[in-house]
């Protein structure tokens, strides 16, 4: 059975909170889905199928449905760090498709610049000894930007990957920005400006590095029936995917990653080519993230990522392929540290038409969204989703 | 010399712990497919048999990649190090200059202790990359 336009995205909403004092976590996941409803033009009551991730405060699906009220038949609280939304989605297309569901609610929120979170607080509960690789890699302070260094410093290595290509990413990034009221870094930079900053852990820079910022996201999935009675452009789930990496029992190859899998369901599913996408909606906790993403999904050769993002190639209006036209995690927000639900968003916003403008594809009726939760230079997941307005 | 139990050994792993304490790097081995992994674990992942043994490693490898992290206190070198019998594992280059640490170096064990109360294979860098 395919998922193949057996569902549709009929809400999206993004917060517009960057900084989330005097609201509480779950209060941010009430905003989210209020907004997400709302878009839709549906009621909360409609909502029957309640997607949730790690963000969501609770143990499981205890409290966040109670809280919001939902009388839901099904839920899925799926987590795969920042692509699972991605993955969310996919599944809430599987769960109407089987008839599990009708209307489904997938929220994320998180607040860890007003909570002043360390990263490495949030991310403690990786060291539970039950882990089965912690013992042997937990004494070597691997964090979430070293780690991402090294799938760049081997990229660099087997491909000639240069900074000044991984900056490219980061320069698409503030132009899109630029158009964006919201963003964090509203800034248009030079490839200059990202070598020019500060290096973190070799080869990344500062600029090659994601946002912190507060907010979230949610999106309502419906089944045809529903988004036909509905006032808003129907967005149709026309194929998707899912995969997860790791470090294969020794077996270590950190320059590609799950997406050569997830990309490769996702295209067969949905019938379509890279090259018949319009926009892009790429995961981008760094630069690196992208160039190594957009390989495996075959928007170039492997290895030719560096050259591909170069001289603009992913800024609208300029570039061969679009991606990101919020300004992404790298410029406009990374709500928790999770960025695949603003990807969803953003896509969504171009498929109907409504993005910033200055970053509006023209006529954009096919987009990708792909994320990867985890990390590119150890273990990680990715969900791909191919979206079409029909 | 009191050894303290470590609540990151589990049972499966007790020998490679044990082989750490005396500066010995433990791999396994399967032996129905013959082929290594790492980090140890009562079966095979590649053929998913449980007939596997664990290996005293030569010690020496090369870099297969790095970073040096230069923010949030002294500096320090993570690396992926692939030993000369197969299995890439993650560790730390120690008592290298950085300008040293380069992709293919060549490399050779030294445990240090670590927060787990096991000590940790880390490595030294030995020779430059072959030309």
């Amino acid at each position: 059975m395919s998922i193949r336009n057996k569902a549709f995205i009929a809400g999206a909403f993004e917060h517009p909170v960057r900084k989330a004092d005097g609201i509480s976590l779950a209060a941010l996941h009430a905003d989210v889905a209020r907004g997400a409803i709302a878009d839709a033009g549906i009621t909360r009551d409609l909502v029957d199928g309640y997607f949730y991730a790690g963000d969501a405060p609770g143990f499981g699906a205890f409290s966040m449905p109670e809280y919001l009220g939902l009388k839901i038949r099904h839920f899925d609280g799926t987590d795969v760090g920042g692509s699972s939304y991605i993955a969310h989605v996919a599944h809430a297309a599987e769960a109407i498709a089987a008839g599990k569901c009708s209307v489904a609610l997938i929220s994320m929120a998180g607040r860890p610049r007003a909570a002043k979170t360390p990263p490495d607080v949030e991310l403690a509960f990786l060291n539970n000894p039950a882990i089965p690789e912690v013992a042997s890699e937990l004494p070597f302070r691997q964090n979430v930007v070293n780690s991402y260094a090294m799938c760049a410093m081997r990229h660099m290595y087997e491909f000639g990957t240069t900074s000044e290509q991984l900056a490219w990413v980061k320069v698409a990034a503030s132009h899109h920005a630029a158009h964006n009221p919201r963003a964090m870094l509203r800034n248009v930079v030079t490839v200059d400006d990202v070598l020019a900053s500060p290096m973190i852990a070799d080869p990344l820079h500062r600029l090659d590095c994601c946002v912190v910022s507060d907010g979230g996201g949610a999106v309502i999935v419906v089944s045809p029936e529903i988004a036909r009675s509905l006032a808003r452009p129907q967005i149709a789930i026309r194929g998707a995917g899912e995969a997860v990496k790791g470090l294969a029992g020794g077996r270590v190859d950190i320059t590609s990653s799950a997406g050569v899998a997830s990309g490769a369901t996702a295209f067969a599913e949905a019938g379509v080519r890279p090259a018949d996408i319009k926009y892009a909606s790429v995961y981008d906790s760094f630069t690196i993230t992208v160039v190594v993403q957009l390989e495996d999904l075959g928007f170039c050769a492997k290895g030719a990522g560096g050259r591909f993002v170069s001289d603009g190639n992913l800024i609208a209006g300029v570039g061969t392929l679009p991606v990101n036209t919020d300004g992404g995690g790298l410029c406009n927000n990374h709500p928790a540290n999770r960025g695949g639900m603003t990807k969803i968003v953003e896509a969504v916003r171009q498929l109907r038409g409504e993005a910033n403008q200055g970053v509006q594809v023209p006529s954009c009726d096919l987009a990708l969204v792909h994320g990867t939760g985890g990390s590119l230079g150890a273990r990680h997941a990715s969900a791909t989703l191919i979206l079409e307005r029909v | 010399m009191e050894v303290v139990a470590s609540p990151f050994v589990v049972p499966e792993t007790e020998a490679w712990a044990e082989a750490a304490r005396a500066g010995i790097l433990l791999f396994k081995r399967c032996l129905d497919c013959g082929e290594p992994h790492y980090y140890p674990r009562p079966f095979c992942p590649f053929c998913f048999s449980e007939h596997t043994e664990f290996v005293a490693a030569s010690g020496t490898g090369s870099i297969y990649s790095y970073s040096i992290t230069r923010v949030g206190g002294e500096p320090y070198a993570i690396a992926y190090v692939t030993l000369d019998e197969g299995p890439t594992l993650m560790t730390n280059i120690v008592e290298t200059p950085f300008e040293s640490i380069k992709i293919g170096a060549t490399v050779s064990v030294v445990f240090r202790e670590s927060p787990l109360g096991i000590p940790a294979p880390m490595f030294r860098v030995d020779g430059a990359p072959p030309a």
